[in-house]
């Protein structure tokens, strides 16, 4: 670790920093509002589910099948009249645009990303022609010369007394506009003006259907049905991932798409554009005459003949990206911005920090490394943390998370080849990377064998690792803030535990079931008292248990971009598991992260049959607790609900992982059934999120995403509950005092187990 | 719930005001849903707009009018939204300008849902058709919070035209 890395560190902590003072409360405001908005919305769509996965089809489909589908649209535009351009990169697109502009004075813009994307406004400009943005967000922007901050809210980041100031400034307004329906006014009126006297109108579209060569345009405003049908030159610009086959292969979409983005069920105005279009041109300089004369009969559906219209698909990387079977994925993204919505670090620091040239969020991970490339990519790549939040929101079923883990494994082996000295570190296990892997992922990576370590010399382990100089040079070398608490290695393993009391205390043929405890890291080497509650609570349901030593499931390493060491450790642990699935035994797992890595990533490993085996056999600890009450074992087994020593209030967090795997609901009902008065957090992700809210450079991001959690159960003195080791050290570290493991709150002493 | 009551609620949440009339008194109607200047396009067959709304608008008055009126070709009772096609009368542009539009529709011309609506709309798309699905005013919460009326009208106006009277 070079001092370079070290002062990028400290510069990237005092930007996010900046930014999350400037810019983080209007971010968390219309975030997590969108955010609600989707989440009802889609509560009230019973269909929801399949519309997501009939749109993931039809895009899985449309990609596939792409070139036919473009030559099928360029028969169809030209059959309307219209022209077809497919351009492979931003200057080609932009070349073509410039000349269909010919010597007009000013091109009025409805939002599109994709005009962003190629930066066509810098074109214009350089052509002499004027762009004029005039979505009221984007309008804002290009007024403040700043980059969109959102896919949906280009000025989501800007306070509405920045605004106030900005068109004060720009217009020199003695009594500027201060409410937000007044800067509408204002903006409406400036930009009509704009409008009516323009010469070209340039939208984006959502959707581009090829048989009819019809484009979906959604607003809010009225301004791409504006700029489009007022002026007589229609250009409109999209990426070439956008064309669906027929019309009505648009109905999912459209769904899909406001309640996604906004929780509205349609955004007020669903344009379907068949250009050129019938509507009369407008000539306000010529107010006294006729708005339809010269136009024939003034009735009928025709083309109006004064109208042009172009369609410019850009490739810019995007047929390549359809090659790649990491990133094609990506193509799919309609752009609704739930992604960034729903995710816990945007919300804190919005796109100008999780975002790269053009894109935000989550998606932008794949999005700039297919267009931008690798080094735009590794910019923001990290603010990923892997909690999966954005799965769910997405309406295209995009696995978000993997994506950007794909992305951080080739930034990750693109540095290591540049690395001009490469070393593996004494005593770390030998993984599956490239020599010259970051020290700190690598050691983050494998915590697995650090753990192991810690136990076997603790308590000095653990007195050394908070001494000040060890935790000045982790933090130096490994980028480890000093500011955390370190977790504390216990000196006796689960595993050894179990092996010390004598195995289970419930024999084999008196059991209703034979289960696995799974002593993930954590659990065996940290937090081993979560496990022992684990064992007594399923011994007292009839459980025959077995703690048997076993590998890691890969998670460190994956959340690490070390996508072949967790594949390495997923094939480890499914040869150590197999025989006991094979033996009808159940695998029965408490952290979280683990058992999604078992039931979601492991997909991508293993075997179809071996997956489905694995997966179909393991639960969460309490999501099995639940099986087993339903199927007649009894809740008084449990800790008894009148044992008036513990609090019946509790205070629950549940696991971004496990909220994603919907297990979140088991924990709340055997709580509640064993007697306890439960209330259940919202916030989609504690911030702390395995290692991410460990680095130097993100800590204060970290506290700030837990920060609604202070807001929910700061006031009360309820119990604490988590069941992620990593949520219950954040909820340790914001609330001062310790969480809980939902297991711990049923299981029986261990003096009373039998 | 009968197609046409889900539509009255749909509307209702989105401020939609309706009125409901017969082919006879929809002049009428429409002359009470009116404010200020108004200019309008032809309605469907058989309706007839009130004379103190401008039937062939100059680009000027477009500019300058206060209420559009115009037809809406169908309905989506689900979410309230009415469809207005780009045709040569200036259907667009007269439903877009003004600050108040007035959309006049038959109820036969309401469909359940945004598949139908969908379904509807194929035919016409492929032969060259083009429209808005317009749900509710304009909007935009881009400003700091949500403000109605942002580039297209601030209000919006129902006249549901009952058949069979
Ligand atoms: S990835 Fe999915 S959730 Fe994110 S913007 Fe794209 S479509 Fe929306």
């Amino acid at each position: 670790m070079s001092r370079a890395d070290r002062g990028d560190r400290a510069e990237r902590a005092a930007r996010i920093r900046n930014v999350m003072r400037e810019e983080g409360d209007a971010v968390a405001r219309n975030t997590r509002e969108h955010n609600a908005g989707r989440k009802a919305a889609a509560e009230n769509v019973p269909e929801y589910e399949d519309l997501r996965t009939r749109a993931r089809e039809l895009k899985e489909h449309a990609i596939e099948n792409l070139p036919e589908l473009i030559e099928e649209l360029r028969e169809s535009v030209a059959a309307n009249g219209g022209h077809l351009y497919i351009a492979d990169d931003a200057a080609d697109a932009n070349r073509y645009i410039v000349e269909a502009v010919g010597d007009a004075d000013t091109v009025v813009k409805s939002k599109s990303m994709t005009t962003e994307e190629i930066e066509v406004n810098d074109a214009l400009a350089a052509a002499g022609v004027e762009p004029v943005e005039t979505d009221l967000g984007e309008w804002v922007i290009q007024l403040a010369d700043e980059a969109p901050s959102h896919l949906i809210g280009p000025a989501m980041h800007k306070e509405r007394a920045e605004i106030a100031e900005l068109f004060a400034d720009v217009f020199d307004l003695a009594e500027p506009p201060e409410t937000a329906a007044e800067l509408t006014a204002f903006a409406r009126e400036k930009l009509g003006k704009r409008i009516r006297e323009a010469d070209v109108g340039m939208t984006g579209a959502n959707f581009v259907v090829a048989e009819s060569g019809t484009l979906a345009i959604v607003t809010n405003e009225g301004n791409a049905r504006k700029v489009a049908a007022t002026t007589d030159t229609h250009v409109a610009v999209a990426g070439v991932e956008k064309i669906v086959p027929t019309v009505e292969d648009l109905q999912p979409f459209l769904e899909l798409l406001s309640r996604s983005g906004t929780g509205q069920e349609l955004s007020a105005y669903t344009s379907l554009l068949t250009p050129p279009v019938a509507s009369p041109v407008p000539d306000f300089d010529a107010p006294a005459e006729s708005l339809v004369d010269g136009n024939g009969d003034g009735s009928g559906v025709a083309a109006d003949s004064d109208r042009e219209f172009h369609l410019v698909l850009i490739d810019n990387g995007r047929l390549a990206m359809r090659e790649d079977d990491e990133l094609r994925e990506t193509l799919y993204c309609v752009r609704c911005g739930a992604c960034a919505n729903s995710c816990g670090n945007f919300q804190s620091v919005g796109g100008h920090v999780f975002g790269g040239e053009t894109y935000t969020g989550g998606i932008a991970g794949g999005w700039e490394a297919g267009i931008e490339g690798l080094d735009v990519a590794a910019e923001f790549n990290d603010l990923c943390t892997g909690c999966s939040r954005c799965v769910p929101a997405c309406p295209v079923q995009i696995d978000i998370p993997w994506i950007n883990t794909v992305v951080r494994d080739r930034i990750n082996r693109r540095k290591a080849d540049a690395s001009d000295f490469a070393f593996l570190p004494d005593g770390l296990a030998p993984d599956a990377e490239p020599a010259g892997l970051d020290l700190g992922k690598r050691f983050v990576g494998d915590f697995a064998t650090l753990a192991e370590w810690g136990h076997r010399t603790a308590p000095l382990a653990n007195r050394l690792a908070n001494a000040g100089p060890v935790r000045a040079a982790l933090e130096r070398v490994v980028g480890i803030d000093r500011r955390r608490d370190l977790p504390e290695f216990a000196s006796e393993s689960l595993v050894e535990w179990f092996d010390r009391r004598g195995g289970s205390r419930v024999p084999i043929d008196e059991a209703d079931r034979d289960a696995i405890v799974y002593p993930d890291t954590y659990t065996n080497y940290v937090d081993v008292e979560r496990g022992k509650a684990a064992v007594r609570t399923l011994e007292a349901l009839g459980v025959h248990v077995r703690v048997p030593p076993l590998p890691p499931s890969g998670r460190p390493p994956l959340s690490q971009g070390m996508v072949a060491t967790a594949e390495e450790r997923a094939h480890d642990l499914y040869a150590a598991l197999a025989e006991h699935v094979d033996a009808g035994r159940d695998v029965v797992v408490v952290e979280p992260s683990d058992l999604a890595m078992i039931r979601s990533e492991y997909e991508r490993f293993l075997e179809p049959d071996s997956f489905e085996r694995l997966a179909g056999a393991s639960y969460e600890v309490l999501e099995y607790v639940y099986g087993l009450l339903e199927n007649g074992a009894p809740i008084d087994a449990l800790t008894p609900g009148d044992d008036s020593t513990r609090n019946r209030e509790l205070a629950y967090h549940p696991h971004c992982q496990a909220r994603t795997l919907d297990l979140e609901e088991y924990t709340l009902a055997v709580l509640e059934r064993a007697g306890y008065d439960v209330r259940t957090s919202d916030t989609e992700c504690c911030g702390m999120a395995g290692s991410f809210g460990y680095k130097a450079e993100y800590y204060e991001l970290s506290i700030d995403v837990g920060e609604p959690l202070v807001e929910d159960f700061g006031g009360t003195d309820r119990t604490l509950v988590a069941s992620g080791t990593s949520c219950g050290e954040q909820l340790d570290a914001l609330l001062d005092r310790p969480a809980r493991h939902p297991v711990e709150l049923i299981a029986p002493p261990e003096s009373a187990s039998r | 719930m009968s197609t046409e009551t889900t539509f009255l609620e749909s509307l209702s949440e989105l401020d939609v005001e309706v009125t409901r009339t017969t082919p006879d008194s929809c002049a009428d109607a429409i002359a009470d849903a009116t404010v200020g200047e108004a200019i309008g396009v032809p309605l469907q067959d058989g309706l007839a707009l009130p004379p103190s709304v401008a039937d062939r608008p100059t680009n000027g008055d477009l500019e300058t009018a206060d209420t559009g009126v115009t037809p809406a070709a169908f309905g989506i009772a689900e979410i309230g939204s009415v469809h207005l096609e780009s045709d040569r009368a200036g259907t667009e542009l007269v439903s877009l300008y003004p600050r108040r539009h007035v959309a006049v529709l038959r109820d036969a011309d309401l469909v359940p849902d945004v598949a139908t609506a969908i379904d509807r709309l194929g035919p016409d798309l492929r032969a060259g058709g083009s429209g808005v699905v317009a749900t509710g005013p304009s909007a935009t919460a881009d400003m700091g919070s949500l403000v109605v009326g942002a580039h297209g009208p601030g209000e919006v106006h129902v006249i549901l035209v009952e058949a069979g009277q």
